[in-house]
């Protein structure tokens, strides 16, 4: 029989304003093997594990429950403190008393009457319990960054300062991502190439770093401290080994249609070409799809042009297996599609332009050189509107429900470099409201107003009409309480920000969650800002929620600590709750081997001794290394010899019989 | 409930539509092709609603130069659905009691030449009760 | 009937899976979503992990409506766990409908852990469809039950 001791936390008054704990306190005395029960202001605090602690010495415990907030919070807590003065961790549960029932009702009568049924659950799962031992497993001294934009440079670039090995996976043919596309970042104004390439550059030459650009991660098993994936190299049709960069191919190729994605398709590239001049690796990359040798079979001028002799027509995808204890996914960012939005005619005019289109016309490595010049006839723009929150912050299909955080500030920083620029333009800027909280933003904001002389009006665009080649912008001001018109040159759409289309496939793979926006969530909104639910899975940048490149770079090294953290230990502890089957009930059917989704599970002869009969049998052996313990096997077994350590069948049973009583 | 709440629930229940959705962005009015004839705008039916302000909408004749074209509830990034609360306030004059919008006498002013009998009739069955 | 109805408290077992729904409910507590008390919630590794056998014993024990939450089909934490549930569910709940169990006392919902708005409004709204079927009779042990009065 257990000595179960039962403790009620108030939590304060988050508990103790809804539940009477005195009564609940008090119900506990009556439930089998309860020995103790107490009620106390915070059970979690220095004094609240003490006095657990002090109860299990004196009345020699041997189970524990407390009546708490979720066993997601402080159930490592309690059983570390449990552990501390000799009794089984796994000896303690939890009864969620906060989330599931102090929090959602209101009625005190009914708060008390489910948080004694929850108890009475939890005495009831305790009473079944039996210590359990955690075994350990190795941890592979190397890390995975899904994603070579910031986000993952510098959380590389963190890891393998710790001494760490990282490898960079990123999908396209260079490093650097969104950030390589920006002229200048707020609210500084530096040159946002002249700070990201060194960083790049740094990468590649570190000797803990290797990065597989061009590459995308296909395939992830295993778990913490020991993850397989599988990397699928594409074709590059341009041997690595022997390309030099040089860009003589570039030159000479006579297919230049294709739309160049490093100027967001503002201008035209070759059909081999290399994305930019910094880029990381710098190889030439042929795109199949507009390379003439591809479609016709002839040309071949690269091949002829190149001295080196890298040019490889023959080559193929390439799939490269490699082990990791740690995974951080860094997919980024991608402006969202304008074509539902009809009423701004992005679609329609070429002179009406996404920001980040902007950034690339206003850039000096962009299509104009770096004068600022309208798509459609190449002129200056005399009279340029700016419109904020399209697509954030809206409830239509076509919107996203959230604020994507950067656009107030780069429009500030976009209005300002071009008034400094085009003294003679006016600049108008259409808002909902300006949100500028981040260090020295709510300044650089003013100083738009101030300084430069930006029209900022509060309101927001209806309609944008051509007019006589002038855009017409029809918008409200809410202040002066009238619609206004302006016939722009340029329009310039804040377009919201969404999470990279890989990253729901990457949660997929990896199995942890993503929220309804597809941006992954993070383990904890509060206190673990930069892991995933899932063990040895972590996140940074905007992978997990909007960020301008301050907030991404910290959050990167915060992931880099945390993996660091991880590779730091020769072994981690696993998880003990894994499956086990009873020799004597197993029949060898195999039903548990096909549902378990690692592979834990095989069979094996062996004599057993089934009342005096001794015989040998072919029985379910689980690797408890392996096993996960999801209890898939334990419900297939037909003949119930399969059962989960801390989550029995007794034990849910026992559960759902208290609850039922 | 006073008189004006119930009013306001009134003009909710039957738009269907809920202005504390909206975040003030003015769209609908930037939207409104007819916003010139209308002494109050899409935004600030919305508003006013919202406000508990709703005297200042039944005295105005803004609801009825609402053309109710859609393009406020089209545009709307947040569903408020400007047109469908206007179209409200419109139907909460017309079932006024004892206030109606068209006095039989006041009928021959209004009189044009050119105006169909039928129309003439129409409005005064649409707009008196 | 229907007085009957408004003082009917049923009794609702809801499984829960720790990487999901669990955190789904914990996030509707800290949202302060309200829920029926009625619900009570067990934490299971995955949704997977619940026998048939469970929610048999639920009803055996006088449960009037037993719901199981998991993953989103594909987000399982395990990767496959959510699909034997969905498998191993419909053929339970179409033996319980031949039972006689009505179909609106068990039910399987993908609540994922960002989702406490969802996992609140599917609470509120499993308990009143089990409100409206009224109290479970069918496979209840009554030896289970104290003793009602006659006519009551």
């Amino acid at each position: 029989m257990q000595k179960i001791g039962v403790f009620i936390c108030w939590c304060g008054s988050n508990i103790a304003a809804t539940v009477d704990v005195k009564k609940v306190a008090e119900a506990a005395l009556r439930e089998p093997g309860v020995v103790f029960s107490a009620d106390y202001q915070y059970m979690c605090s220095e004094s609240g594990q003490r006095l657990m602690k002090d109860t299990i010495k004196e009345k020699g415990l041997t189970g524990v429950v407390v009546c708490s907030c979720s066993p997601r919070m402080h159930e490592a807590t309690f059983r570390k403190a449990a552990e501390s003065c000799g009794l089984n961790p796994y000896m303690v549960e939890i009864a969620n008393i906060r989330e599931h029932c102090s929090w959602i009702h209101k009625d005190i009568e009914e708060a008390t009457e489910k948080a004694v049924i929850l108890m009475r659950a939890a005495v009831a799962k305790v009473n079944l319990n039996q210590s359990l031992t955690a075994g350990k497993s190795d941890v592979v001294k190397r890390a995975l960054v899904i994603g070579g934009g910031i986000a993952g440079i510098q959380t590389a670039l963190d890891i393998a300062e710790a001494g760490y090995e990282v490898d960079i996976v990123e999908k396209k043919p260079t490093i650097g991502g969104k950030m390589a596309e920006l002229d200048k970042t707020f609210p500084t104004l530096d040159c946002s190439a002249c700070i990201l390439t060194p960083k790049m550059v740094d990468a590649a030459a570190h000797e803990k770093i290797k990065i597989y650009a061009y590459s995308e991660v296909e395939k992830v098993s295993g778990f913490v401290g020991n993850f397989t994936a599988t990397i699928r190299k594409k074709a590059r049709y341009v041997n690595e080994n022997l390309c030099t960069g040089c860009g003589l191919c570039t030159e000479k190729c006579p297919s230049r249609k294709a739309p160049n994605e490093f100027n967001e398709g503002l201008n035209t590239r070759s059909a081999i070409y290399i994305p930019f001049a910094q880029a990381v690796p710098k190889l030439a990359v042929i795109d199949p799809a507009a390379c003439i040798h591809f479609k016709t079979g002839k040309c071949g001028l690269c091949e002829k042009t190149c001295d080196a002799k890298a040019i490889d027509y023959n080559q193929k995808d390439e799939l490269i297996e490699r082990r990791y204890g740690a995974i951080v996914v860094a997919t980024g960012f991608n402006v969202i599609k304008l074509d539902n939005f009809e009423e701004y005619g992005y679609a329609a005019n070429p002179d009406v332009i996404t920001s980040l289109e902007l950034e690339r016309l206003m850039n000096a490595a962009g299509p104009t050189g770096g004068t600022l010049l309208r798509p459609s006839d190449k002129t200056h723009p005399k009279k340029i509107v700016f419109v904020q929150c399209v697509g954030s912050r809206g409830q239509r299909p076509c919107d996203k429900p959230y604020c994507s955080k950067i656009c107030c500030m780069y429009t500030a920083k976009h209005s300002m470099l071009i008034r400094e620029k085009y003294p003679d333009t006016e600049v108008y800027v259409f808002y909902i409201d300006v949100r500028t909280p981040g260090k020295n933003f709510e300044e650089f904001y003013r100083r738009a107003v101030e300084q430069y002389g930006v029209h900022y009006i509060k309101g927001q665009v209806g309609k944008v009409a051509e007019n006589e080649g002038k855009l017409r912008v029809y918008g409200s001001d809410l202040l002066l309480n009238e619609q206004v018109v302006i016939d722009a040159d340029l329009v310039v759409l804040a377009a919201a920000i969404e999470p990279d289309e890989s990253a729901k496939k990457i949660a997929t793979m990896l199995t942890t969650s993503i929220d309804t926006n597809n941006f992954l969530t993070e383990a904890h909104p509060k206190l673990r800002p930069v892991e995933s639910a899932t063990a040895g899975i972590f996140l940074s940048g905007v992978c997990q929620g909007p960020k301008d490149i301050p907030e991404t770079v910290a959050q990167a090294s915060a992931a880099a600590v945390k993996v660091v953290g991880l590779l730091a230990k020769d072994q981690i502890t696993c998880n003990p709750c894994v499956a086990r089957s009873d020799e004597l009930l197993c029949n060898g059917c195999s039903a548990c081997e096909k549902v378990c989704p690692y592979g834990a599970i095989s069979y094996m002869d062996k004599e057993v001794n089934d009342h005096g009969k001794r015989e040998v049998r072919r029985l379910a052996y689980v690797n408890e290394a392996v096993c996960q313990g999801c209890g898939a096997c334990t419900v297939a077994c037909p003949s119930g010899a399969m059962d989960l350590k801390g989550f029995t069948n007794k034990q849910i049973m026992a559960e759902v019989d208290a609850i039922c009583r | 409930m006073t008189d004006l709440q119930k009013q306001i629930e009134n003009i909710k229940r039957i738009s269907g539509a809920n202005p504390e959705k909206c975040m003030r962005c003015g769209k609908c009015t930037a939207a409104c092709p007819n916003y010139s004839e209308m002494e109050y705008h899409p935004h600030q039916f919305v508003y006013f609603i919202e406000n508990g302000q709703l005297d200042r909408l039944l005295k105005s004749d803004s609801a009825f130069r609402c053309m109710t074209c859609f393009a406020c509830v089209e545009r709307c990034p947040r569903d408020v659905k400007p047109a469908k609360l206007i179209e409200a306030v419109r139907l909460t004059l017309i079932r006024r009691k004892d206030s109606n919008y068209l006095k039989p006498d006041e009928i021959p002013q209004k009189i044009d030449e050119d105006l169909p009998q039928q129309a003439i009739v129409s409005a005064f069955r649409k707009y008196t009760k | 009937m229907s007085v009957e109805n408004k003082e009917f408290k049923p009794t609702i077992v809801a499984f829960c899976c720790n990487w999901c729904s669990y955190a789904g409910a914990d996030l509707a507590g800290s949202g302060r979503m309200q829920y029926p008390a009625d619900v009570k919630i067990i934490r299971v590794p995955c949704s997977c992990r619940v026998n048939p056998m469970f929610i048999l014993r639920a009803f055996q024990r006088g449960a009037d409506g037993v719901i199981l939450c998991g993953c989103h089909p594909g987000d399982c934490h395990y990767s496959t766990g959510n699909y034997y549930t969905r498998r191993r569910m419909t053929m339970l709940f179409d033996f319980l409908d031949y039972l006689g169990i009505e179909r609106g006392r068990t039910r399987v919902e993908w609540v994922s852990a960002a989702e406490g708005a969802r996992f609140a409004s599917v609470m509120n709204d499993f308990v009143k469809k089990v409100r409206d079927l009224g109290p479970n009779r069918k496979i209840t042990d009554l030896r289970c039950k104290p003793v009602e009065k006659e006519g009551e």
